[in-house]
């Protein structure tokens, strides 16, 4: 036995984390559609409390310095912000990599060219369907669909890289071929199938999404003979299903460990759900640098590397592969944030999980509770 | 070895490839969509050669001076290196037309 006595008064050193590689920006929560799987909090911001140009200004420079390379300017829909193009031509300045994740729908032309004029290096565009029917009813808004498939011609009369972004479940799971096809047609190079992640605005809609275990099986298929029949042609990059898995996901590769989120009203998140946990401090870019929050915030220090984790996972030979799984999950699940994922065969709670969506499955529930405010504003 | 690209043709990053000094990690990276690529050394010598102007031919040359190495070695491993790229579609190669000097 080999026990070191340590002084109490000085705290056992943490080693500094590693630099994070991305940074999701989340301009605004403004957006025309209302899909029911959004990753943005059940309690959207408004315009008035968005941070203004010079704040992202300043977070965009403090990132590079941090080491972070790619900057995701998300939304809502970040278009919605007009000073997109004075953000896009900063993140030039000081080194970082920009995508742009759009909805394309109130985008013209002529607004592409000005983005791509400020440098935007890629565009991911979201499909919500294959087909105009699916898509004008899972985002509630007539012809979407249309303006999508325009916004992604222009992308790439434009000369920049495209990615395709289809979110799947039980109302368009079974037009994953259908997806693939689409990315071929408007010369993706990129094509994400993403399988609905229940957090939020999913979980809250997790009934009328859930697809059957036969139905994500035979996802799964589907994208791995596409995969290798396409290859060199398109890359085809799969968020997976977890609630039918026997391994929880890896989720973030590691919470704090390669990538931050930053809310329209500057809150920095590990990851975009984080706010669902409860209790959890989380740091504003008003009060601190970008910096100061990946070292130092509680939130990001509550589960960071390998000491948090329950004894399942501290003892599992997976646990620096998933690390731990994910922690909305098992707050969303278990009612604690620090338990082993549900998602994890090895949970006590996985067999309750997978009874939790097959009962979804079964359900036929098909109206949505959509993506909205959901007090009504008096500011804008 | 046979080269698959031909050597006077002019490589250059597509649009949404970036190759950049991290400085915080003490590193060349290769940007991409939803991708960091860390090349090894020699990788590094070759893209920031690959500017748009250079031609394969032009790259080999200078490669082969700098580092004092067997020319025909190099040619094969630039072009190894730059078709598997070409492959991913991270670099395209144009090739300059007879008499477009003169146009």
């Amino acid at each position: 036995m080999n026990i070191v006595a340590q002084p109490l008064t000085t705290p056992l050193a943490r080693p500094a984390p590693p630099a994070p590689y991305g940074m999701l920006a989340e301009l605004t929560h403004r957006c025309p559609l209302q899909c029911p799987y959004c990753s943005n909090p059940v309690e959207l911001d408004r315009r008035n409390v968005e941070l203004d140009l010079d704040t992202w200004k300043r977070v965009f420079s403090e990132a590079a310095k941090l080491g972070v390379l790619q900057v995701h300017l998300s939304g809502g829909e970040p278009t919605a912000r007009r000073d997109l193009e004075d953000m896009i031509r900063h993140c030039v300045e000081v080194g970082i990599y920009t995508n742009l994740i759009t909805a394309g729908v109130g985008v013209t032309p002529e607004r592409l060219q000005s983005i791509s004029d400020a440098g935007i290096d890629h565009v991911q565009l979201s499909f919500q369907g294959a087909t105009a029917e699916i898509t004008d009813k899972v985002s509630n808004f007539r012809g979407a669909h249309e303006r999508k498939l325009a916004v992604a011609r222009e992308v790439r009369r434009l000369g920049l890289p495209l990615t395709i972004n289809s979110v799947v479940h039980r109302a368009n799971i079974h037009q994953i071929p259908a997806f693939i096809e689409l990315a071929l047609e408007l010369d993706a190079k990129r094509i994400e199938i993403a399988h609905s992640q229940y957090y939020g605005w999913a979980l809250r809609n997790r009934g009328a999404l859930m697809p059957t275990r036969e139905q994500v099986f035979w996802a799964l298929d589907v994208v791995e003979e596409a995969r290798a029949r396409l290859k060199g042609k398109l890359t085809i990059d799969a968020v997976v299903p977890d609630y039918y898995a026997k391994y929880p996901k890896p989720c973030m590769n590691g919470w704090g460990r390669q990538s931050l989120n930053v809310t329209p009203s500057g809150k920095v998140l590990p990851c975009h759900a984080a706010e669902t946990i409860p209790n959890l401090d989380f740091w504003n870019v008003r009060e601190h640098s970008l910096s100061d929050v990946w070292l130092n915030s509680p939130a990001f220090n509550a589960f960071r590397g390998t000491d948090w984790m329950p004894d399942l996972c501290k003892s599992c030979e997976r646990k620096e592969l998933d690390w731990g799984g994910c922690r909305c999950q098992a707050m969303a699940i278990a009612g604690d944030a620090a338990a082993t994922d549900p998602a994890c065969h090895k949970s006590p709670l996985h067999a309750h999980m997978l009874a939790l969506a097959e009962a979804d499955a079964a359900t036929g529930e098909a109206e949505y509770d959509y993506r909205r405010y959901m007090t009504p504003d008096r500011n804008n | 070895m046979t080269e698959t690209l031909a050597t006077t043709g002019i490589p250059r990053l597509a649009r949404g490839v970036r190759l950049r000094n991290d400085e915080a990690r003490g590193q060349w990276v290769l940007l991409a969509p939803e991708r960091v690529l860390n090349p090894d050394p020699v990788a590094v010598e070759i893209l920031k050669k690959v500017d748009g102007v250079r031609s394969i031919d032009t790259i080999v040359d200078e490669l082969a001076s700098a580092f004092t190495v067997d020319r025909a070695r190099v040619a094969t491993d630039v072009d190894a290196f730059l078709a598997g790229l070409v492959e991913k579609g991270m670099i395209e190669v144009t090739n300059p037309v007879i008499g477009d000097a003169a146009s």
